[in-house]
């Protein structure tokens, strides 16, 4: 017996479990879906007051507001809540919702491991938030967990490899799922080659994700080993190599900046065509640009550590490997601007997000071409250089994408039109707040100011605040967003079932909002 | 379509497990790479390497020590010549002993010979370079770290390191060259 057919009988019209137990026992997409978007912004707004909080220390050069070793708390958790809490479950509550109604399948491939891969997540999210409260504070050592800090670390630091451990596990669990569902489920008629682009980008991604997480969860084990069993794989005292975990951390950490952005290339490619009234340049160059991308993901791991005192050989190889990358992304910007040439263009929320996308992931992906090389890099390795770089991509890239498939869903989900002028305010506060913050960095940087500093010298002080006063504007503007998403839930215009004049795919064709079940018989896709 | 589901299934799940074993399997593979192609020998990359030294010749160093007459101590040599390549670090010792009753400040000036390789000699630390008190019935090994420059003339294929140490006190130096100026 299928499990499909034991989720059905779960949540059958007779046997309903309603208030938390309803949430908790749960096997339907579509609940999962929700659940994993709320966690995700939950998420988003813990680690950005931790932002906000590093940001308010930066205001000014010495200290202010905290201890030094309470700020490299925050920096830490913040990459690492932001990551794995917030990012990666965003989209994958996506995938949840969508995947199933893209592909006219009744629900994903097995429901049970669907919640089971849910519900560790905020076991994870409460390890990694309660170890404020342990002796010595929570991980300080940096999300990239390098050894020899994370050997030497306190009872946090074994808790938080748990914690990565329970989360990589669920990233496992949902990949599978993902990538049966799209494989074995899709309808009668809907060939691989027809299928959305988003389902394409995050098939592609749940293999990164397979091939990668399993190769964090052995690093961070051989972490733990050396903490707590004498082993002395990273352990120089012992005739380990610190750098040894570098190689094998950025062997996962690579593909996973493509994890984080590949879904993202998926929304905007459905949401561009929308707005446009055309279909989506390219197709088939799509998805083999985003096969590429992800194949090159894997050659490129050590552009992460061209001051580790690499041979020349090898930094060549990885700088033009790395710069190899920006050819099959170059296809991707290109499509998306010639769907919109000589479109019929409208502007609405999802449209405007997906277009800052465009604009500003290019400036990311330029300022990452720029680090590619290896001479300049080891000018500017650890300089705000880096974090100007590494948050356009995933403010500007991955977060804003994810604000443009809410407002483009939202209406599907909700059965309600968002409030198109305070989604429109929303946005705006949104990409100016998010260029004041991040493009005075690019400057900080190439003046040599380092990265995970609680102070400063006293030159970079304009431009610091001029970072701190836009983080607050673009941290507050988020609100708005919550607004929006609570008044649309609770009620607004009408959504018809298209919803966008533009919108084409199966998930149009169900009703707004859409039903606890649908396709229970598969659509014929001609 | 179960089945398809469940053959998906397992497969995915092989190849989660093969990719947790490959995590670890990268220890030795990264170390094997390395040695088999000489990346990353870890002992040559942790010394700074000196690119500069010149093996297509051999130098004898000899060296020499002489206390002036002021100085009642006994100075010699640990060894007394060295075969090196020019560019190559090298590290001699001398010892030292006071054999009178109380303590004298002495100063070794260098001289070299030729006078012409002076100039190569690059000394990095030397007991030259302060004034030595030793107390009285002292003895000490005292270090001499240097380069000899790869330039050095080609054909300098002996050349002597020579020290000599002075008493700094000038009044018992004065004294005892009057007195081997009598004898004289």
């Amino acid at each position: 017996m299928s499990d499909a057919a034991h989720a059905h009988d779960d949540h059958g019209h007779h046997a309903h479990p309603t208030g938390i137990m309803r949430w908790l026992t749960t096997t339907n997409h579509k609940d999962i879906g929700t659940m994993y978007l709320w966690f995700a912004l939950i998420m988003l707004f813990s680690a950005g007051t931790m932002a906000l909080l590093i940001r308010a220390e930066l205001f000014h050069p010495g200290m202010q507001l905290m201890h030094p070793d309470f700020f490299n708390q925050l920096t830490t958790m913040h990459g690492l809540i932001m990551i794995f809490g917030a990012i990666m479950p965003a989209f994958t509550g996506f995938a949840n919702w969508q995947v199933p109604l893209m592909l006219g399948a009744p629900d994903m491939a097995f429901p049970r491991m669907n919640n089971w891969s849910f519900w560790l997540l905020p076991v994870a999210g409460i390890m990694l938030l309660g170890s404020f409260l342990l002796p010595g504070g929570a991980v300080a050592g940096g999300w990239t967990m390098y050894p020899p800090l994370f050997i030497q670390g306190g009872v946090s630091y074994d808790l938080t490899i748990l914690a990565v451990h329970i989360m990589g596990l669920s990233s496992i669990m949902g990949s599978i799922n993902i990538i049966t569902t799209i494989l074995n489920m899709r309808a009668p008629g809907l060939t691989l080659m027809k299928m959305p682009l988003f389902c394409w980008t995050w098939l592609i991604t749940a293999y990164l994700l397979i091939a990668t997480m399993p190769v964090l969860a052995g690093a961070v084990t051989m972490l733990l080993t050396d903490r707590n069993f004498g082993t002395h794989f990273f352990n120089a005292a012992g005739g380990g190599d610190p750098v040894m975990f570098q190689h094998i951390f950025w062997f996962f950490g690579h593909p996973e900046v493509y994890i984080l952005i590949l879904p993202a290339f998926g929304i905007v490619s459905q949401i561009i065509p929308t707005f446009a009234r055309k279909p989506l340049f390219g197709y088939a160059s799509m998805v083999y640009a985003t096969a590429s991308i992800a194949i090159l993901s894997f050659t490129v791991w050590a552009h992460h550590m061209f001051t580790t005192g690499m041979p020349v050989a090898s930094q060549l190889f990885f700088m033009f490997s790395t710069m190899l990358i920006a050819v099959p992304t170059g296809v991707k910007v290109f499509n998306w601007v010639a769907t919109m040439w000589k479109g019929s263009l409208t502007f609405e929320t999802p449209m405007l997000f997906a277009i800052a996308f465009v604009c500003l992931f290019t400036i990311g992906g330029f300022s990452g071409l720029v680090l590619a090389m290896a001479p300049v890099d080891i000018q500017l390795q650890d300089t705000y250089y880096v974090v100007a770089h590494f948050h356009y991509v995933l403010v500007s890239g991955a977060l804003f994408s994810i604000f443009a498939g809410i407002y483009f869903w939202l209406p599907k989900w909700t059965g309600h039109m968002y409030n198109e002028t305070l989604g429109k305010t929303h946005f705006w506060l949104s990409v100016i707040g998010m260029n004041i913050v991040f493009f005075p960095m690019h400057f900080l940087g190439l003046a040599g100011m380092p990265r995970r500093i609680p102070d400063y010298a006293l030159q970079f002080t304009e431009f610091n605040q001029i970072a701190t006063v836009g983080a607050f504007i673009f941290g507050f503007s988020q609100l708005l967003f919550l607004a929006v998403v609570l008044k649309t839930i609770k009620g607004g215009a009408k959504a018809s079932d298209r919803v966008w004049e533009g919108a084409e795919g199966l998930e149009w064709t169900v009703p707004s909002p859409a039903p606890y079940h649908t396709f229970e018989t598969a659509p014929v896709v001609k | 379509m179960t089945t398809g589901k469940s053959t998906t299934l397992t497969k995915l799940i092989v190849v989660a497990l093969g990719m947790f074993g490959f995590g670890f399997a990268l220890v030795p593979f990264y170390y094997k790479i390395c040695e088999v192609s000489g990346i990353n020998s870890g002992d040559e990359q942790s010394l700074v390497k000196n690119t500069q030294v010149d093996t297509s010749r051999w130098v004898t160093i000899e060296f020499d020590a002489n206390t002036n007459e002021g100085l009642p101590w006994q100075f010699t040599p640990v060894q007394h010549s060295l075969k090196v390549h020019p560019g190559q670090l090298i590290q001699v010792e001398y010892d030292v002993a006071n054999n009178s009753d109380h303590a004298i400040v002495g100063q070794a000036v260098p001289s070299y010979g030729p006078a012409r390789a002076g100039a190569f000699f690059r000394k990095i630390e030397c007991f030259c370079f302060t004034p030595q008190k030793l107390a009285a019935g002292e003895r000490r090994r005292m270090p001499v770290l240097f380069v000899l420059d790869p330039s050095m003339d080609k054909d300098l294929h002996t050349v002597t390191l020579s020290y000599t140490f002075f008493n700094t006190d000038t009044k018992a130096q004065t004294a005892a060259l009057r007195k081997t100026g009598a004898h004289g």
